[in-house]
């Protein structure tokens, strides 16, 4: 078991249901002092949750996949311990591909570390999401081209700088 | 005649997926609450901060500005593409390019609005420690873009 995962205490298990509930309190404070601005609040929520729906849907698949095709020494010679190369490449790859708001990949990456993907892996994955490939000529309108191509490949070396500090830590933790 | 063998194997196929369909739906199911709390704290966010807030921030010093373009990012949430327009703009308020480019990074590597998600679901240290190293690193990130796009040019 990776050192930095957590075991999930009773509190733990009930956190998002907490905050859930912090995050509806908060609503009904804003409706007592600003109804309009709670009202407006609620109705983006809405926008980005009918937004995420595809997505979701694309996540609960990929996880029907992962269940039912990848076992975990599947995972393990991809994203586990003895990855190397190939593991740093396929996260970074993913990470870049991947699409959608970030919260919705999590549940996924809990299911793939559970089969023995590496914690760097899954931080590697989620800093090269910096790079979003659709909004590459967005990038190149606002900062130009030259811009884009010097950050670029700084945010892939920066993902495994990250990865790679991750695993040293769990490695001294062990 | 159908082989009853091969009958058992295809319904434990069937039986499989469905199992594999179950654990995908418990799995998404126990981490809806804190995507809910999310979706509702970003629609918060997008409504209260405004641009101009943002762009009021930033003081002109060179690395206090990259610090705090960094730190903005981070607090900021929402659809990338909303960093660049954000971003875009603050260079046409004169903001340095060290500044923004920490600001756009920060904006999809660090997210104080996603991070009970992330604590929940990945396990607090991890999201942490994650967290802040991507915090760092985003400073570096534009020390080393700006840099270089200096000594190119």
């Amino acid at each position: 078991m990776e050192i930095l995962v957590e075991k999930k205490t009773k509190g733990g298990k009930y956190y998002g249901f907490y905050f859930l509930v912090a995050v509806i309190f908060l609503y009904f404070l804003l409706f007592f002092f600003d109804p309009e601005g709670a009202h407006n609040s609620l109705k983006v929520s809405g926008n980005i949750f009918i937004r995420i729906i595809p997505v979701l849907l694309l996540v609960i698949l990929f996880m029907v996949l992962i269940d039912y095709f990848l076992h975990p020494k599947t995972v393990a010679k991809y994203a586990g311990k003895e990855s190397g190369i190939k593991g740093w490449f396929f996260a970074i790859s993913a990470g870049i591909i991947s699409h959608g708001p970030i919260y919705v990949w999590y549940p996924l990456l809990k299911e793939l570390r559970d089969r023995g993907m590496r914690s760097g892996l899954i931080a590697a994955f989620l800093y090269s999401r910096a790079i979003k490939i659709p909004l590459l000529p967005l990038m190149v309108y606002y900062f130009g081209a030259l811009f884009v191509v010097v950050l670029l490949p700084y945010i892939v070396i920066a993902s495994l700088i990250e990865g790679e500090i991750i695993e040293i830590i769990e490695r001294r933790k062990r | 005649m159908i082989n009853p063998k091969q009958k058992g194997i295809s319904d434990e196929k069937t039986k499989s997926i469905v199992m594999s369909f179950y654990h995908a739906i418990k799995s998404l199911g126990t981490a809806l609450p804190t995507l809910l709390g999310v979706v509702l704290l970003l629609g918060l966010f997008l409504t209260l901060v405004s641009k101009q807030f943002i762009a009021s921030v930033f003081t002109g010093e060179l690395f206090r500005d990259t610090v705090i373009g960094s730190a903005m990012g981070s607090i900021a949430a929402g659809n990338a593409v909303n960093s660049y327009i954000i971003g875009g703009e603050l260079m046409k308020e004169g903001v340095s390019l060290f500044a923004i480019t920490a600001f756009i990074v920060t904006w999809v590597t660090v997210s104080i609005v996603q991070f009970p998600a992330e604590a929940a679901i990945l396990g607090k240290r991890f999201a942490v420690i994650r967290n802040s190293l991507s915090f760092f690193l985003a400073i570096l990130v534009s020390i080393a873009t700006v840099t270089t796009l200096i000594l190119i040019r």
